[in-house]
């Protein structure tokens, strides 16, 4: 836990205005079960921030109380200085404009084509566009940027694993976010895809310059991908720092992620 | 001591459900009068639930009026009644077994598919994303198919109707040397207003009750894929019971306006 603490202290001295995302003393229980027990985290501009936890530790639990999809049970989240605790359904839908979200089966709308999922949030947020939407050749646009233009008539049936995934993330950028989330980018593909994934999302990271959350419990992406990581243990951010710092931790806890 | 437990326990969920349902219906008739109008999927929902359960109406209603006709023709022959058949059949048929039997049917085809597909879009986290994406997903999902299927429903109850009196007339054309003008003619005269409005308007309530619990069990069905056989299974047992205890309000209540 002193070493974990240790590593974050250059967190604190952060500039304020460089940070998007911020989580603090952040609770969440289902009856018995305390999965967050104060849990703390800011996310800065242009970042890449990963997020490592045990299954059930909580992270994809934190990850959707960042969106709304739950609500805490206490703390503040702040997205883009908003606390998205307090605001309004209507507010809350067009801050999500600015959040990407990569699910982590896809979630593929899979009654619509490729072209109809990517044209679905669209309809929502053409205001951000100030009502200028050239449809066609934004979805165009977005499925070339994940190397997929050829499969803007498909039904989500018909594509492979690999490919929802690069669709799923080509809807979640249509609408232009400045923070992107991933919900375990990488599980249930094979190496090689899954690779292509890591790669895909550092392009846009460079391309967008976007901020991105990244949970996973796959090492390789977070060694390629971090620019810092926090370890989720016991519902709390256990340790925090590089990739480098982490790896070389003799805390028992922070060993076992590390292991080969 | 234990089976009085789990007695009360069922007896609770039982009351919680029906309060959730009734929150559920709440939540519809606010977000139903609330813009932006999903024009476009109640089209295709209308469509879509009209073109499933078209042929199960037709066969069921031809079936039934085989079915009646014939049980029923030895009886009115022994009392030497077999004139008043196609009154019997006409007034039996169009205030209860015409929409009772359609509801059912419906209730089987449509209602279970609402919760499965629902289900499987909750399960799936196409839900999830639809809301992240800032489309409101109870307004696309939900409002439209209760809307849908309270407008189908009486359709096909009327088509249900006209087919299973022809199926009658075939009996009785066959049987008895009955012609189409006659048989027609006979059921018309029984008929009044009295018989037709009650019943459509209770069509109506039949078919929110379908889309309403097929939605319900769907929407907030648990995770996995036993969650969504168990959704698609329990609307239709639900929606059967209602469509019971609706039809028996229907029938106090036009009792009440006959007396008047």
């Amino acid at each position: 836990m002193s070493e974990g603490k240790h590593i974050s202290k250059h967190t604190d001295t952060m500039n304020q205005k460089d940070i998007v995302l911020q989580i603090n003393n952040l609770y969440k229980s289902f009856g018995d079960n305390h999965v967050l027990n104060g849990f703390n985290m800011t996310l800065r501009k242009g970042e890449n921030l990963v997020i490592m936890g045990k299954s059930g530790s909580g992270k994809s639990v934190m990850i959707k109380c960042l969106v709304g999809l739950m609500e805490a049970d206490k703390g503040s989240i702040s997205v883009m200085g908003k606390d998205i605790t307090t605001l309004n359904q209507e507010t809350l839908d067009i801050l999500r404009a600015d959040i990407g979200f990569l699910f982590q089966g896809s979630a593929l709308y899979d009654s619509m084509t490729v072209r109809e999922n990517l044209e679905f949030p669209l309809r929502r947020h053409s205001e951000k566009f100030d009502g200028k939407v050239d449809t066609n050749s934004m979805v165009i646009k977005a499925l070339e940027n994940v190397g997929l233009a050829e499969a803007i008539d498909l039904m989500p049936s018909e594509l492979s694993g690999g490919m929802k995934r690069r669709v799923a993330l080509a809807r979640t950028l249509i609408l232009q976010p400045k923070i992107i989330l991933y919900d375990e980018p990488t599980s249930g593909l094979d190496p090689i895809t899954a690779k292509e994934i890591i790669i895909l999302m550092q392009e846009i990271q460079k391309k967008y310059g976007t901020s991105s959350l990244i949970i996973t419990h796959d090492v390789d992406c977070a060694r390629v991908i971090s620019d810092r990581m926090i370890l989720l243990i016991d519902g709390i951010n256990y340790a925090e720092g590089t990739y480098a710092q982490l790896s070389i931790s003799k805390d028992s806890k922070i060993k076992a992620f590390f292991k080969h | 001591m234990l089976s009085i437990r789990s007695l009360r326990q069922q007896i609770d969920s039982f009351f919680i459900e029906i309060g959730e349902l009734s929150y559920f219906a709440g939540r519809y008739f606010k977000e139903s009068v609330k813009p932006p109008f999903e024009f476009k999927e109640l089209l295709c929902q209308c469509y879509s639930m009209g073109n499933r359960s078209l042929l199960l109406v037709i066969i069921t209603g031809f079936i039934i009026g085989l079915v009646l006709t014939l049980q029923t023709r030895p009886t009115l022959m022994e009392f030497g009644a077999v004139s008043w058949m196609p009154s019997m059949v006409g007034i039996s048929i169009v205030r209860e077994i015409g929409p009772m039997i359609t509801a059912l049917v419906c209730a089987g085809r449509i209602g279970s598919g609402i919760g499965a597909e629902l289900g499987s879009m909750r399960v799936t986290e196409q839900i999830d994303a639809m809301e992240v994406s800032g489309t409101n997903p109870f307004k696309y999902l939900v409002v439209t198919r209760i809307v849908a299927t309270t407008m189908m429903l009486p359709l096909l109850v009327i088509i249900g109707d006209a087919v299973a009196l022809y199926g009658s007339f075939l009996v009785e054309n066959l049987k008895g040397n009955v012609s189409f003008t006659l048989y027609f003619n006979q059921v018309f005269n029984s008929l009044e207003f009295g018989d037709i409005i009650p019943a459509t308007i209770k069509s109506f309530f039949f078919g929110f009750a379908i889309g309403l619990v097929g939605c319900f069990k769907g929407y907030y069905c648990k995770k996995g894929t036993a969650g969504v056989g168990k959704s698609a299974n329990s609307a239709v047992v639900f929606t059967s019971l209602l469509l019971f205890v609706i039809d028996f309000i229907a029938v106090f209540v036009t009792d009440i306006f006959y007396d008047l």
